[in-house]
């Protein structure tokens, strides 16, 4: 059984948790591209076409086992608080949000218990996809290959004897695969090796972006790396080479943070704990701050400079410390001003949590403690 | 290098084309560019990693640097024109990858470094025989790999898959 219209709640978050490599890694998603036979795709589609698209795909994914109990939404009947959760969730693509000619047909089907699931009349008919925390690229592959094996049994596929499988952009055509890591990397952008791996990066076919996927810009050293090609390789040697190529970056990451310990240590210092000095005791916090700010945070977390916070909690600080997740949170929509002071407010919570739960004096690393968090600001 | 024209002028604007299917790089001087009506802004743009539109542009763009010429009817089921589909960067159908197969074929070969689809092979309801066969060839192959990399779970789902496959043959 799927549900409709289920409460956003807590889906789609599992992620946060982290997995392996989890203070480099944020996070690792594997998207397969997939039509439907005998529709246009939905670019050319009209609203009807589109509308049958999606009755197919929720009849399917009512009999598709790794979808039972999971949820399906359209994106029409959401408000647009609620819309923009689910791409700051990364759930959906903004592009799925593009207003169209009568309804638009845009929906989700999302797993009951994790963050598997099918964007419905995006760019293609369907974008099945997988986000698991942590670098784990070949987990994330098995649950999408199981979904499209599920799918593409129920609904007759296009696909091409050469080409393979068939999409509305010719860059996803064959695999239609596009695997990618969110890695974070500060010891590469302070040492100034960034360019020479993206250089690498670009070199070996694969490519990379912001946050937020093509077009994005790279904020609080944040990239996504992702495959460029899709066609003329295997799914597993796609992944295997995303995968191989990032344990590479993780490298020389590493590498980089060492040589800050130990030819800068204290300016690294410094900078780990003005971060979460500013994070702790800001009153007003700009989103992009706020992300540059967590990137040092969590460069301390992964160089053992802090003791608190967890991973799990800058996890759960990028997502939530966005717009929507904060408008959700007070109940109201929120000017940029106001944005601004609930996400302070929100990050300091956290970080004091964390705070008491590991002991760690707040603020300073060394002894007595100053209280950061000072009395109520009257309003 | 020298300009392939006048061959005096250093050779300032490299373009590279496709025609009939086959790569082909030009280089000129940016004053005999001009006379080919190239401009020096494009043509660097395509000599580098050119993003998809400014490709797709330059096979609409008139003169000696287009490679594929027009499709001359649009697509008989979604009706999307060789026009539109450079000008979106998107075909409209699954039937266009059919009626323009050959510029896609060079497109595609441009875009990946190959044409030839070398990942799982999709089944419909009206495949033969030799498909099924191939499809399951390729799962073994890919259960083999799975066994390799001591990725168990996958190769125990590869198992199944193959197992229900030839029972139903």
């Amino acid at each position: 059984m799927i549900q409709d219209a289920a409460p956003l709640d807590e889906r789609g978050l599992d992620w946060i948790r982290g997995g392996g490599e989890a203070e480099i890694v944020l996070s690792s998603r594997v998207r397969v591209a997939r039509n439907l036979q005998g529709f246009p795709f939905p670019g050319r589609a009209g609203a009807e076409e589109r509308a049958d698209v999606v009755e197919r795909v929720r009849a399917a994914a009512e009999h598709a086992e790794s979808m039972d109990g999971g949820f399906f939404w359209e994106v029409d009947s959401l408000d647009t608080v609620d819309r923009e959760i689910l791409v700051e969730r990364h759930l959906i693509s903004r592009d799925l949000l593009a207003p169209r000619r009568g309804p638009s047909g845009a929906a989700l089907v999302l797993a009951r218990e994790s963050c598997c699931g099918v964007m419905v009349n995006e760019e293609d008919h369907l974008r099945l996809q997988a986000l698991v925390g942590g670098l784990a690229l070949e987990s994330a592959w098995r649950q999408v290959d199981r979904l499209d094996e599920e799918i593409g049994a129920l609904l007759p596929l296009a696909y091409h004897h050469q080409f393979g499988f068939l999409t509305a952009c010719p860059t996803n055509v064959g695999t239609g695969l596009r695997a990618s890591v969110l890695i974070h990397i500060p010891g590469l952008v302070l040492t100034k090796e960034i360019s020479k791996v993206l250089e690498g990066i670009s070199q070996v076919g694969l490519t990379y972006r912001g946050l937020y996927g093509e077009g994005s810009e790279v904020v609080g050293n944040f990239f996504q790396i992702s495959n460029q090609t899709t066609l003329g390789k295997t799914e597993e040697d796609l992944i295997d080479h995303l995968g191989r190529v990032t344990g590479k970056v993780i490298d020389y990451e590493r590498g980089a943070r060492s040589v800050l310990l130990t030819e800068a240590p204290s300016v690294l210092e410094d900078k780990v704990w003005r971060a979460y000095g500013i994070l702790r005791a800001a009153r007003s916090l700009g989103l992009e701050e706020m992300m540059n700010l967590l990137s040092g945070v969590r460069l301390g977390v992964s160089l053992k400079l802090l003791k608190s916070p967890r991973v799990e909690t800058l996890n759960e600080i990028l997502v939530r410390g966005q717009l929507a997740h904060l408008e959700r949170a007070a109940g109201a929509r929120l000017s940029e001003h106001e944005a601004d002071v609930c996400r302070a407010t929100y990050v300091r919570d956290k970080l004091a949590k964390d705070e008491r739960d590991a002991g760690q004096a707040p603020a300073d690393g060394t002894s007595d403690a100053t209280v950061v968090d000072g009395p109520p600001s009257g309003g | 290098m020298l300009c392939e024209d006048c061959r005096e002028r250093e050779a300032e604007v490299h373009l590279t084309s496709i025609e009939a299917e086959e790569m082909r790089s030009v280089h000129l001087c940016v004053g005999c560019a001009n006379q080919r009506g190239i401009s020096a802004e494009t043509a660097e743009t395509v000599a580098g990693a050119p993003p998809l539109a400014d490709f797709l542009a330059q096979l609409g763009s008139s003169g000696p640097q287009t490679p594929i010429p027009d499709a001359s009817e649009p697509c008989p089921f979604c009706g999307i024109s060789a026009a539109d589909f450079r000008k979106a960067g998107r075909v409209g159908c699954s039937q266009c990858y059919v009626h323009f197969e050959t510029q896609l074929r060079g497109l595609l070969r441009r875009i990946h470094g190959s044409s030839q689809h070398a990942g799982k092979l999709y089944l419909s309801e009206a495949s033969d025989i030799t498909d099924r066969l191939g499809r399951i060839s390729s799962m073994r192959r890919r259960l083999k790999r799975a066994i390799e990399t001591e990725d168990f779970e996958t190769a125990a789902e590869l198992r199944d898959r193959i197992h229900a496959m030839e029972t139903r043959e």
